[in-house]
């Protein structure tokens, strides 16, 4: 009864198999998992490309993984043996800024819940990498709205709850979808992170910032032996403070999970002394401290627009992303944790709720691509239709953000990953 | 807070902690040049629909509508105006029902733990919400009794609810079965299990009622007053209807099977795999209450939730309503519910009864609320757009003739958007005032 404009269109010939026999003889075979060739073609009625302005009927050409060619339909070529996308709204493949798919399973069942690891407070060196699941179904889930790339790993719900890092929704296994092995170590500054009873810590704020600053602080006396140290002799590894110390040099964001206002100046000061790179996650009240996270120059991944709005996010308002964007802040847009259900939200959902409070579509739609990629240190890659950056698209039959709107189509590198339309 | 201390100083100088009957709206009040959607019939565009004494008088094309001469006309032009909507199952007010003494627990009344300053309420007008039937929650088999309330903003649930035609608060039983209410002892461990304590039960119910009958009005005969069981009467004479959580098409089955047992009037809750036996579910002429969440899973029940089912049910028969499960979902996201539901093929017309006269009906307040129609209590919204748009905003929500929520009204579009203080309790709205007023 439904009637979806994206038509597959293929124009196999000749020269697709001798492209294929020659990837194959680069060794390019693993981008051509399935059998699929990684080229295609994508027609738009407009394509928003969020690296100028949007093209009204448009094609964007993607060989070899890479977009090789965007612009008007009728000055660019399309070249033989392309299969043919249509649709009525052309986007980059959405980034997910902050998630726990692949991690947090969708059974909730102790065999598929490896985002938070309970024994001690402080784990900066559990990597998401060892713990992700390529076959996940929320995978999937989120992939079929046009999800490309998440930035994923252990959850919000302990002072350091280890890492993130950064994959692609499609892959066989871990290494097929990786695109940074580690991108923050993910910390959290909440009430969420403490501990009740008696002999337990950390068990108040005090003591949250406290442990954090004692565990920074050994991480910068690590390194300092690492330095001095004597070429034959060695100090022996820590993985914990081997993975702050990158936290320390600047290579690694600390991405902090704070949501009332103290929480999230406390953050500040933290980054502040240590002089690391933050990342300010979930932010409800970043309303009430526009200048200083403007001034710290500190990037903001709003909570989901749709959070709950309890205990402490009982202030939090459905315009924080709009107040902060204005404020001159960059913010991206995250599905972020759930513990319950649904047991992973949708990051267009949430930029669109988003879209109707205050941002414009435009800026509701860089929280979803560009500017994430940006946060996330990916723009080289993904988040703009650009040609040279990766061929990751969504399709889509309208306005990305109404309610009645469909994903089509998913494109990762060329490949149709998904044509399941909900 | 600041609006709370000039609420309750405005509150104490009038004194009015009224009643009912001086509540009512004194004058008629017409909304004129409006799109009306009035659920009962098709859409009226440049419509008119007049409201007096709390009720519809009037509804139609604004040439077929006489306003009357001392009327107050409100300009409605480009705006929507329909029903408001009616939520079948919700959780707002701080509410706490049966506990962990047992799994099965009638006598529990929902509405003794409700706190009517939530400001969860605040959130539910402001989502065009009038009707909710709040319940307890599905970590029992049976969690208590439910309360169907109007959101008229008084100062105590009394003036909130629903009554009879006794004068008796409406409401419903919580029953659940599924994973929810598998728990340690004295919970039960599987689901034949739970399925035999629910039916011993309601045997207990029988007998009692039974006695009570044969007793025939002599005290000496009577059997000792149960509470819970007398609740459970009611469900067994189909005065009490239960509202029933049920996820996995094996259990909604059951849950068809101990209604046909009993011959207890039954609503599907969330009914996630109604897919799965939609013909079953029509066979049986029991009406859903759908829930739509944004991903499946989180829980084993839930694993096969798709946006579909509010479609497969209505093209299988079945009468389809929503809920928001606030929290679960928002009740200022509840047209969202119903806006995926269409995403994934149920018709717009179904989708805007499942938001009002099918919840009414579902509530035994098919006769009184959600539809547009004279006699009709006066509660309608007002949109600025599209009911099933993200971008559409609810303006205003009308309870029995009275404005109950006005997003230009500071206060309000606080609550309808958040921000601080937005979660706070907050004093509802009373009497004798103009809310905006205090706000300047």
């Amino acid at each position: 009864m439904r009637t979806y404009t994206m038509n597959h269109t293929t124009r196999r010939d000749s020269a697709m198999k001798i492209l294929l026999t020659l990837l194959s003889a680069l060794g390019c075979a693993g981008m051509l998992t399935d059998g699929a060739i990684a080229q295609v073609a994508i027609r738009g009625k407009t394509i928003l490309t969020m690296s100028g302005p949007p093209i009204a009927n448009g094609v964007v050409v993607i060989e070899a993984g890479k977009i090789t060619a965007i612009g008007p339909a009728d000055t660019t070529r399309i070249p033989n043996g392309l299969r043919v996308l249509d649709a009525n709204v052309v986007t980059p493949g959405l980034i997910d800024a902050h998630s726990t798919v692949g991690l947090s399973g969708i059974y909730n069942q102790k065999h598929d819940q490896d985002q938070l690891e309970h024994s001690t407070p402080m784990q900066p060196e559990l990597r998401a990498l060892d713990a992700y699941n390529a076959h996940e179904a929320l995978i999937d889930w989120v992939r079929s709205f046009g999800v490309t790339t998440v930035h994923t790993g252990h959850a919000p719900g302990e002072l350091i709850s280890g890492q993130t890092f950064i994959v692609k929704t499609s892959g066989n296994t871990v290494d097929d979808a990786l695109v940074k092995d580690f991108a923050t170590v993910a910390a959290t500054l909440s009430t969420s992170a403490l501990r009740k009873g008696k002999g337990k810590t950390p068990g108040t704020r005090g003591k949250l910032v406290a442990l954090l600053r004692a565990e920074l602080i050994k991480a910068q006396e690590y390194l300092r032996k690492q330095e001095n140290a004597k070429e034959d002799k060695p100090p022996s590894r820590k993985l914990k403070l081997e993975a702050l110390g990158r936290v320390l040099n600047k290579e690694v964001p600390l991405m902090v999970t704070a949501h009332k206002a103290q929480d999230i100046a406390n953050a500040l000061r933290v980054a502040r002394e240590f002089d690391i790179r933050l990342i300010l996650d979930g932010a409800a009240e970043g309303y009430l401290l526009l200048d200083q996270i403007k001034a710290a120059g500190i990037p903001v991944i709003v909570h989901p627009a749709m959070k709950r709005a309890y205990g402490e996010l009982k202030n939090m308002t459905y315009e924080n992303a709009a107040k902060l964007r204005h404020a001159g802040i960059r913010i991206a847009s995250q599905s972020g944790y759930e513990s319950y259900v649904p047991k992973t939200r949708v990051v267009l959902f949430e930029a669109a709720i988003a879209a109707a409070n205050g941002l414009s579509i435009n800026e509701a739609l860089a929280t979803i691509t560009i500017d994430a990629a940006r946060i996330l240190g990916i723009d080289h890659r993904v988040g703009a239709l650009e040609v040279g950056k990766d061929g990751d698209v969504a399709l889509y039959d309208g306005d990305p953000f109404e309610y009645t709107t469909h994903c089509i189509g998913t494109v990762i590198e060329g490949k149709v990953v998904s044509d399941k339309v909900r | 807070m600041r609006h709370s201390n000039l609420y309750l100083a405005t509150a104490a100088l009038l004194g009015c902690f009224s009643t009912g009957a001086a509540l009512a709206q004194d004058a008629p009040i017409a909304f004129t040049g409006a799109t009306l959607i009035p659920i009962a019939g098709d859409p009226i565009e440049n419509g008119t629909i007049v409201v007096h004494g709390g009720k519809i008088v009037a509804v139609g094309a604004g040439s077929a509508v006489t306003i009357p001469a001392d009327a107050q006309t409100i300009n409605a032009t480009g705006k929507i105006i329909m029903p408001g909507l009616v939520d079948t199952h919700s959780h707002v007010g701080g509410f706490g029902g049966a506990d962990g003494s047992a799994p099965i627990q009638p006598d529990v009344r929902i509405y003794d733990s409700l706190n009517v300053h939530n400001s969860g309420f605040r959130r539910v007008v402001a989502g065009g919400l009038t009707t909710v039937n709040i319940m307890p929650g599905s970590g029992h088999l049976l969690s208590g009794q439910t309360i169907y309330l109007k959101m008229r903003g008084r100062n105590t649930i009394e003036e909130n609810w629903y009554t009879d035609a006794d004068g008796e608060p409406m409401g419903g039983i919580k029953m659940a079965n599924g994973t929810n209410s598998i728990r340690n002892k004295p919970f039960p461990g599987t689901r034949g299990k739970s399925a035999a304590l629910v039916r011993a039960k309601y045997i207990k119910a029988q007998e009692y009622r039974d006695k009570i009958k044969r007793a025939d009005g002599n005290p000496d005969e009577m059997p000792d007053r149960d509470i819970g069981l007398d609740a459970l009467v009611e469900v067994l004479a189909g005065t009490r209807i239960v509202h029933h959580h049920t996820h996995r098409h094996d259990d909604i089955m059951t849950v068809l099977r101990l209604s046909e047992e009993f011959g207890f009037r039954v609503v599907l809750h969330h009914v996630s795999e109604g897919w799965k036996v939609a013909k079953e579910i029509a066979d049986a002429d029991v009406p859903c209450s759908i829930i739509l969440v944004d991903s499946p899973g989180g829980k084993l029940e839930a694993v096969n939730l798709l946006y579909k089912t509010g479609g497969v049910l209505e093209r299988a028969g079945v009468k389809v309503a929503f809920h928001t499960d606030d929290w679960i979902t928002d009740s200022r996201l509840f047209f969202r519910s119903a806006a995926l539901a269409v995403r994934a093929g149920m018709s717009r017309e179904g989708a805007l009864k499942a938001l009002t006269i099918h919840g009414a009906e579902m509530l035994d307040l098919g006769d009184r609320v959600g539809s547009l129609e004279p006699g009709k209590d006066a509660d309608f919204i007002l949109l600025s757009g599209d009911p099933f748009s993200v971008y559409t905003k609810v303006l205003e929500t009308w309870v029995e003739g009275r404005k109950v929520f006005d997003r230009s009204v500071p206060i309000d579009e606080l609550h309808a958007v958040g921000g601080f203080g937005a979660g706070d309790d907050q004093i509802p709205y009373m009497c004798c005032y103009d809310h905006a007023e205090l706000n300047q």
